[in-house]
């Protein structure tokens, strides 16, 4: 993965991705502020939230079992992938015992993680992607910026030229409403013919065996009902434990991720159902990972996050650079989070650090993970793994020492004001050496004070 | 009251003007200040950067050379926010200046006279960790002759970030550059907020922008009376 702050800077430089973001995620995050204010206990939603989630994991080995027992008794087929290729594997022999050579696809996150459309194509199956966004970024080779809104980087008039190259007329204009038909005919005729389809799910009921997909636009509806088979490939971590549970969720999720008191269509079905839907159902168990995520008790509260995106639209670094410069298909501060500990620490050890720390991800969290606590925690990971630069370590073993004793202090204190004068011009200290310059290329520097505060103490006695 | 002063690393070496205004605001109000001479840092950098044990040595300083006070005040709500996480004891000892005046204190009008526009920016770590609340609102209102000012997008992050601003220096800026145009947009001449740390990205940017607004922490805001 690309260092975030190389990916960062080149994102920074591109005005309409900018322009893009800023607007999206703005009008995203009034929406959500209007329909959470709505709801005198979204407080206490959001601790029971939490708190069922934290069960969850608690007792995750007890609730899948329960889980696959469900669905087996229901008629559908449980399957345990360790990880993303076995996963793979797993849907390519399904599509293939059924000699299927186009699957439609429900938006799925995980799916995107594992990267299944690949691992399809590559073993002669074709996915087809029906939610609209991602739609257009499978048209276009391009890949996901946003959990929720894929192609968020990208404006309606790009998107038209994009059609006219690819399902459309050359006639066809950039009205919303024209782009939404264009995708809609080109989609229906995938809905009628496909013989398997592929979705995720956004929760899966451990007494029950149900499991829910909340969705948009309707072709989550097509692709679970339509085909004759069809394959749910779910992270461990998305189960709750009765079907009860959904409503705290089903409230908590809509309203935080596109600000609406309840989205569109919300799909639930268990097992088959003899003559109705579809005939063989496959649900994939995926760890991939996210035992890893468990096992760090600081860390393991990422694996609560229902992939609402609220944290992306709130989060003044994502909103200026967009998701493609956290290098990964979960961006953002759950990004920053979740990625280093599925991956491994090694593999992204910029993200922890690509934050400020302002916590307002945590405040609008609709299952209260306390984000910058574990980007704290991560980036003490870092150090701890030695991933540090050798010169951060030394200087900040250096202040260290130096923080540790009043006189070494406050020689350090006096050897500053002494090192400055030669860069202070007219009250300000406009260019320094790195690393330093980093901050003087963009801002002056408020020099240190001529008599520090405590020798000006002592002299007032 | 007698209430021991931390004065925070930067606090000493770098924005001493707010310190010796702390000092002055107390005691125009009665109330005896001392400084515990030992004193350096609170370990927020090394908490934010990840050396942990460094923090941490430093945490246990400060509560050994902070052990006999029973009331201990700060002009850094990051460093409070920071010591109290670490060291849960310390709430109801440990303050940020203006959860000492009006919290504990119960004092919202300081005796403060600054005549001028003034555009409030609310820290992240006052908003979310040190939760100052309304205080530092309530003491400005109070001022004399002082025009408050309401900033577009208040709660939004300056950037500043600690070592975020180095390490992600583009971002960084990007933030400071929105912030700063939210401030020039208000047509304040000053700006303030209840963290030095905030105030020198902000600051430092308006500086390079010319943009002819200054930085002033609350403490120095309440410090001005008008009179020389």
């Amino acid at each position: 993965m690309r260092p975030f702050p190389a990916a960062a800077r080149e994102a920074l430089g591109d005005a309409q991705l900018r322009a893009n973001l800023g607007n999206a995620t703005q009008t995203i995050r009034e929406k959500r502020n209007r329909v959470v204010a709505e709801l005198a206990d979204w407080g206490a939603l959001r601790e029971a939230g939490a708190a069922i989630k934290a069960d969850v994991l608690a007792n995750l080995d007890r609730y899948l079992e329960q889980f696959e027992q469900a669905v087996t008794d229901a008629g559908g087929h449980v399957h345990w992938a360790a990880d993303a290729d076995e996963a793979n594997s797993q849907v390519l022999a399904i599509a293939r015992s059924h000699n299927v050579t186009e699957v439609v696809k429900v938006k799925s996150l995980t799916t995107d993680e594992i990267g299944l459309n690949d691992a399809l194509e590559a073993g002669g199956v074709h996915a087809v992607e029906t939610d609209l966004a991602e739609l257009i970024l499978q048209l276009d080779g391009d890949w996901s910026s946003h959990i929720l809104v894929p192609a968020i980087h990208l404006n309606r008039t790009e998107i038209r030229d994009l059609f006219r190259a690819t399902i459309a007329e050359q006639s066809l204009g950039d009205d919303p409403r024209e782009l939404a038909e264009a995708a809609r005919r080109y989609l229906r005729e995938r809905f009628l013919t496909a013989r398997m389809a592929v979705s995720g799910a956004n929760f899966a009921v451990a007494d029950s065996g149900a499991v829910c997909v909340v969705e948009s636009e309707g072709n989550g509806r097509m692709c679970t009902t339509l085909p004759p088979v069809l394959v749910t490939v779910v992270g461990i971590e998305k189960l709750v434990p009765t079907f009860t549970d959904l409503e705290v969720f089903l409230q908590l999720l809509p309203r935080s991720a596109t600000g609406e008191r309840m989205n569109p269509y919300t799909s639930l079905w268990t097992g088959v159902t003899p003559g109705d839907g579809p005939q063989e159902f496959h649900v994939i168990l995926l760890d991939a990972g996210r035992t890893r995520v468990l096992a760090d008790e600081v860390g393991r509260q990422a694996l609560r996050c229902i992939r609402c995106s609220a944290c992306l639209n709130v989060c003044p670094v994502y909103s200026r650079t967009g998701g493609h410069a956290y290098g990964s298909i979960y961006p953002g501060p759950i990004g920053a989070i979740l990625t280093p500990q599925l991956y491994g620490i090694e593999r992204a050890p910029t993200l922890p650090f690509a934050s400020s720390l302002c916590g307002a991800c945590y405040e609008v969290c609709p299952v209260a993970i306390d984000i910058p606590s574990v980007l704290l925690h991560l980036r003490a990971k870092t150090v701890a793994a030695g991933l540090a630069k050798p010169s951060e370590r030394l200087a900040m073993e250096g202040a260290g020492w130096l923080f540790g004793g009043r006189r070494r202090f406050a020689l350090a204190s006096r050897l500053g004001r002494l090192a400055q004068r030669p860069f202070v011009r007219a009250g300000r200290i406009v260019r320094l050496p790195p690393p330093l310059s980093a901050w003087t290329r963009t801002r002056d520097l408020h020099p240190l004070s001529g008599e520090s505060f405590r020798d000006w103490w002592e002299h007032r006695r | 009251m007698r209430v021991a002063l931390f004065i925070t690393c930067i606090g000493d070496t770098v924005t001493a003007e707010v310190g010796r205004a702390t000092v002055t605001v107390l005691e125009r109000l009665g109330h005896e200040v001392v400084f515990p001479r030992e004193q350096t840092c609170c370990g927020q950098m090394h908490v934010n950067s990840g050396y942990r044990p460094a923090a941490d040595a430093l945490g246990e300083r400060f509560m050994r050379i902070f052990e006999d006070h029973e009331t201990i005040v700060s002009p850094s709500s990051s460093c409070v926010g920071t010591l109290r996480e670490l060291h849960p004891e310390l709430h109801g000892r440990l303050f940020e200046l203006s959860e000492l005046l009006v919290g504990r204190l119960g004092v919202t009008d300081v005796g403060a006279s600054f005549p001028h526009r003034v555009a409030y920016h609310a820290t992240c770590h006052s908003l979310r960790v040190t939760n100052v609340g309304e205080a530092p609102l309530e003491l400005l209102r109070a001022v004399r002759d002082l025009e408050l000012v309401e900033l577009a997008q208040p709660r939004e992050c300056c950037g500043f970030g600690g070592t975020f601003a180095i390490k992600n220096a583009e971002t960084s800026t990007a933030m400071a550059i929105d912030k700063c145009a939210a401030i020039v947009a208000t047509g304040a001449s000053v700006v303030t907020a209840v963290d030095s740390s905030c105030l020198l990205q902000i600051g430092g940017r308006l500086s390079r922008e010319g943009a002819g607004v200054r930085t002033m922490h609350l403490a120095e805001i309440l410090a001005e009376t008008g009179q020389p």
